[in-house]
């Protein structure tokens, strides 16, 4: 039975982490930003998981898994004070527009 | 064979999404292919044996967070492409520039050092027993951690979102 190689899986992971980082860089809707942040953190748990299956021992495979997990603990963090952020900018504002949002640089 | 056929057409389908959402300039629709691109990588996750973590990747990211997402987007009543401006139309060309150039040094990276070898994971390694004992045993400090980073991040969206009173 052939399986498939490291590299597919990394190179799928690299190419879902530029698109991530080319949303961050093109987007001006701040929520569409955050997707595209997700993106790239999924990007990196899959190369997490695709390491993890490579690994001799069952300890090191485990610990590959534990640390997506603890990426996927740390997004969901991230999410719930981003979106907070940026319902407190619509109401000050009335706009999320990232190149509106100049509070801090005045 | 049948392995490699549902790879690329996982691939194929975690891709295209991928594009969608950023190439998409109405956020809902962008929302929803995010939920098909999370999908597609749960079931990734399980061609590379990681059953936990892809049911996780389900309940968490498609279930919990993009309810997040969508909510928030029709709270603040975004979900037309005309309540604002979605994109950065000059940084387009020096965009995708960029993002081609960082896929091209990861992946030089890939080829380049990486060597590849059989796989080595069993099956069971990645059940939530696994885990689960590793987590609350040899990963029970890190794992604190993260519980007192999501408790902060709680209680620090709590504080955001209260109104004022003066």
């Amino acid at each position: 039975m052939e399986s498939i190689p490291l590299n597919a899986y990394l190179t799928l992971s690299a190419f879902l982490f530029a698109i991530g980082a080319a949303g961050v860089a093109l987007k001006r809707n701040p929520i569409v930003m955050f997707m595209c942040i997700e993106l790239m953190l999924n990007a990196a748990n899959l190369a997490f998981l695709a390491f993890a299956r490579y690994q001799p021992t069952v300890q090191e495979q485990v610990a590959g898994h534990i640390f997506a997990l603890f990426v996927l603990g740390v997004a969901a963090a991230e999410v719930a004070v981003g979106l907070g952020i940026i319902t407190v900018i619509f109401r000050l504002r009335a706009t999320i527009d990232v190149d509106e949002v100049n509070l801090l640089r005045e | 064979m049948l392995e490699r056929f549902f790879f690329f057409l996982l691939a194929l389908l975690a891709i295209g999404t991928a594009v969608g959402v950023v190439a998409n300039r109405n956020p809902v629709r962008s929302a929803l292919l995010l939920v098909l691109n999370f999908i597609s990588l749960a079931m990734l996750y399980f061609t590379l044996s990681a059953q936990f973590l892809g049911i996780l990747q389900v309940i968490v990211y498609a279930g919990a967070i993009m309810v997040l997402f969508l909510f928030v987007i029709m709270l603040l009543n975004l979900g037309s492409p005309e309540a604002i401006a979605q994109e950065r139309e000059l940084r387009r060309p020096l965009t995708w520039l960029i993002a081609v150039g960082l896929f091209a040094l990861l992946v030089s990276q890939v080829f380049l050092i990486i060597s590849p070898s059989a796989p080595m994971a069993e099956p069971e390694v990645g059940t939530a027993r696994t885990i689960g004992q590793a987590l609350f045993t040899q990963w029970a400090f890190p794992m604190l951690i993260v519980a007192v980073l999501l408790t902060v991040g709680v209680i620090g969206s709590i504080l955001l979102a209260r109104r004022r009173v003066a």
